[in-house]
């Protein structure tokens, strides 16, 4: 029941917020209040890191205490992370490791790092408490069916464990009562992200089994992914609904043997690197216009966003990999190729990523 | 006067313009947090003189808190329009990639809207700098700051316009964008203007919603002193932008082109002409900040979107590129460049001395072979 006394509380808040837009115009009012605290802005989501941890020699887990325009999101999920590097904003996706309950305002992330990476080697050396760093609201399918599954199996690698473990730590939290298993691979023992917490976890409907691709002896499975692992661990496995994240070799054999089996269907997966794209700079034809910048380029068979950047534009972007959409600008006319999908459209005022599209032939950008 | 293409051979000029881009290159690559921080506290500057001028109108009874009040929010939107607005819309920070840094969504406390500023300034005064017909922020369309604008009984009020124009600049930078002289000329048409204007009006009612009403409104009994103080901290940001900026282009030694100099121009050919159309004005590092370092007209002109706090460190380098190929490199300090801009004002109000215009452009220096056509057509004024 709705009492008019909130009601009237919400209607006087909005009156001063709106208010407060009008007088602190043209910044508006979290340019301000980001100065006082950079958490207490509104309309933008922001973190705070609140604990860090390093749980293997090249994982950090960090701990975030989220803004007040968060709204939650559903296990399997991710988020855009932004930190600032040498004065430039990075932007990478990162899968939340907590459970879609608990505390609505604290995010957990795991993250490797890549030796060869920017995003992932910063915060592994230099994430703090009190850290703060820009996020998203969450994106992606890679979430459970509202009506849960009597038999799941999740399979990951190294830090593919992220956004399954969230399904896992949410199907905890709601007492699921169907079967679930756990398949996940590391090197080796030390490897092994969340070990406590997985220990914790496995009980009467979650079981937790562990493969160790680079030692013989240690888990319940050993060697590179082969069905037979899946034979061992969760017989039946035909038949349940599959949940895969992990590098691409991993995603690949589940992949197939999914395939060969013939229950592709049931398998649902994440990737956190893309696969390739299919680029030919040989035969690229025509010119390419960006037509609000004023920028004119031959079209060199790159995709639309490095075009763009070689011209001297810079558009907004996150993951450059097709996953994010933050790149997504309108195709006013001509033809593009997705480079992920090989799908060619010639639509016209057509929304296109930027970063995973080539152009064939003349194509006008509104950007 | 010399003309543009005659000062260097095409060598000369070629080598002119890697040196240039050198420095560019330099400070580029050396682009980095430094950078942000800085703006960054200017930014948080900015805020805190702005809230305090907000503040202290509470006390504006008290005439030297009202004058502090006053002088507060002045710097505010001192900060607001030159150090942080005119470059940031310049993409001066875009490499950050921090959206609140954007130049296409970046908007300032200023009657102008930022989008139809950025298409103006950005593009029409930056690329076609004192190229007239072209660069319509030669006299703003309304003054006559050039002898080879033809003159007409209209400009006998130059100095009147010119006053006019300081003590409004911020709705003369408003209006300017409406091109109205192109829409007499018929090159633009008034339906065309829909999304412009829409936009003037969006902008104007916010400004003078916050300014002159709810502000004054909210200190109840003070408002028509609150009203009196905001409109001065406009009056004086008015000045003081008009003053900086029309130093930098219309000091007496300052030149000015002809469309058909600047056809087919190479880079080394455009950073010429936007040294020769730009002045400096010399003076401390806070005089610097205060000016949006437009003071470093030169250099900005040179590299637009590099961030302005660069300018100073790479002010001598330039000086000495110039005096390399016996470039004039103008500079002074702020009354001298005022002064100077005054007295073109006045002079170029009264008609030319002789009946006869020169219609050929009498160029002294040595030919290059390379030269352009260089007969220069009657223009039409840009005056409406
Ligand atoms: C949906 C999604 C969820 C994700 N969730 C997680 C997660 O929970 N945990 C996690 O750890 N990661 C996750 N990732 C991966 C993460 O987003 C980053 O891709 C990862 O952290 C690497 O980022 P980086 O900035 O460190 O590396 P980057 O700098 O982006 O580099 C990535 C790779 O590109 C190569 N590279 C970079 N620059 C060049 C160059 N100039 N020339 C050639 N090669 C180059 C490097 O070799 C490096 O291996 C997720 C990704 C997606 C898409």
């Amino acid at each position: 029941m709705t009492t008019l006394l909130p009601r009237r509380a919400t209607r006087t808040h909005k009156a001063a917020v709106s208010l407060a837009e009008r007088l602190l115009t043209p910044h508006g009012i979290d340019r301000y209040l980001e100065l006082v605290d950079p958490l207490l802005v509104r309309s933008e989501i922001r973190a705070r890191v609140t604990h860090v941890e390093h749980p293997t020699r090249d994982t950090v887990t960090l701990t975030l205490a989220l803004s007040r325009a968060w709204r939650g999101f559903s296990a399997g999920q991710y988020v855009r992370v932004s930190v600032d590097i040498d004065g430039v904003r990075r932007t990478r996706c990162y899968s939340p490791a907590n459970s879609q309950y608990g505390d609505p305002r604290t995010l957990e992330l795991t993250i490797k790092v890549d030796p060869n990476g920017l995003v992932s080697r910063h915060l592994h050396e230099h994430a703090h408490v009190g850290m703060v760093l820009g996020i998203s609201h969450p994106d992606g399918t890679f979430t459970l069916p509202a009506w849960r599954p009597d038999f799941l199996l999740f399979l990951s690698g190294g830090s593919g464990i992220t956004p399954v473990l969230s399904m896992l730590r949410t199907l905890h939290d709601e007492g699921y009562q169907g079967r679930a298993v756990f398949l996940h691979y590391a090197d080796a023992a030390d490897e092994v992200l969340y070990r406590d917490t997985l220990a914790d976890l496995a009980g009467d409907s979650i079981e937790v089994a562990l493969g160790y691709t680079a030692t013989e002896s240690g888990a319940d499975v050993h060697g590179l992914f082969t069905p037979e692992h899946l034979d061992a661990v969760a017989p039946g496995w035909r038949e349940a609904e599959t949940y895969l994240c992990g590098p691409p070799g991993l995603m690949d054999a589940v992949r197939t043997a999914y395939t060969d089996a013939g229950v592709s269907e049931h398998l649902h997966t994440e990737e956190f690197t893309p696969p390739a794209l299919e680029i030919d700079t040989a035969s690229a034809t025509g010119t390419v216009r960006f037509s609000r910048s004023g920028q004119e380029t031959a079209n060199s068979g790159e995709v639309l966003l490095e075009q763009a950047e070689q011209a001297g534009l810079r558009p907004e972007h996150g993951c450059r990999m097709g996953i994010c959409f933050s790149c997504t600008q309108v195709k006013t006319s001509g033809c593009v190729r997705n480079a992920l999908t090989g799908e060619i459209s010639a639509e016209e005022n057509e929304e296109i990523q930027l970063c995973i599209s080539v152009p064939v032939g003349d194509v006008d950008i509104n950007c | 006067m010399t003309g543009l293409q005659d000062r260097l051979t095409p060598e000369q000029v070629e080598e002119f313009g890697r040196e240039l881009d050198a420095i560019r290159q330099r400070i580029v690559a050396d682009l980095g947090k430094d950078d942000v921080d800085y703006i960054n506290r200017i930014i948080k500057a900015q805020r805190g003189f702005e809230v305090a001028g907000r503040g202290l109108m509470y006390l504006g009874f008290l005439p030297p808190v009202w004058l502090a009040a006053v002088a507060s929010l002045s710097v505010s939107k001192i900060l607001d329009n030159m150090e942080i607005g005119h470059n940031v819309m310049h993409g001066q920070y875009d490499w950050t990639r921090i959206p609140e840094l954007n130049s296409k969504t970046f908007e300032w406390d200023t009657a102008a809207p930022g989008d139809n500023w950025r298409h103006s300034h950005n593009y029409m005064h930056h690329t076609h700098t004192n190229v007239l017909d072209k660069d319509r922020d030669v006299g703003y369309g309304i003054l006559r700051m050039d002898p080879d604008q033809p003159w007409h009984p209209y400009y006998l009020g130059n100095p009147v316009y010119a006053t006019f124009l300081a003590l409004f600049f911020q709705w003369g930078v408003w209006f300017h964008d409406l091109e109205v002289d192109r829409i007499i000329k018929g090159e633009l048409s008034w339906a065309e203007t829909k999304e412009v204007r829409r936009k003037m009006r969006a902008k104007a009612a916010k400004q003078i919603g916050k300014d002159y009403v709810l502000f004054p409104l909210l200190t109840g009994p003070l408002a028509p002193l609150t009203l009196l103080g905001n409109a001065s901290a406009n009056l004086v940001r008015n000045l003081w932008a008009f003053a900086i900026i029309f130093c930098g282009h219309f000091p007496a030694d300052v030149e000015s082109f002809t469309e058909s100099e600047t056809e087919n121009e190479t880079r080394g050919q455009w950073y010429l002409r936007q040294i020769l159309g730009s002045a400096n004005i010399t003076g401390g590092p806070l005089f610097h900040i205060m000016s949006g370092n437009l003071s470093h007209q030169i250099e900005h002109h040179l590299f637009p979107d590099i961030p302005a706090r660069r300018y100073p460190e790479i002010a001598d380098e330039v000086r000495a590129i110039c005096e390399k190929y016996g470039l004039p490199y103008h500079t002074g300090p702020l009354y001298k460049q005022l002064a100077s801009v005054a007295k073109k004002i006045v002079t170029l109000a009264l008609p030319p001395k002789g009946t006869l215009r020169t219609l050929v452009g009498g160029h002294t220096g040595r030919s290059t072979g390379a030269r352009q056509v260089t007969v220069d057509a009657p223009r039409d004024g840009v005056a409406a």
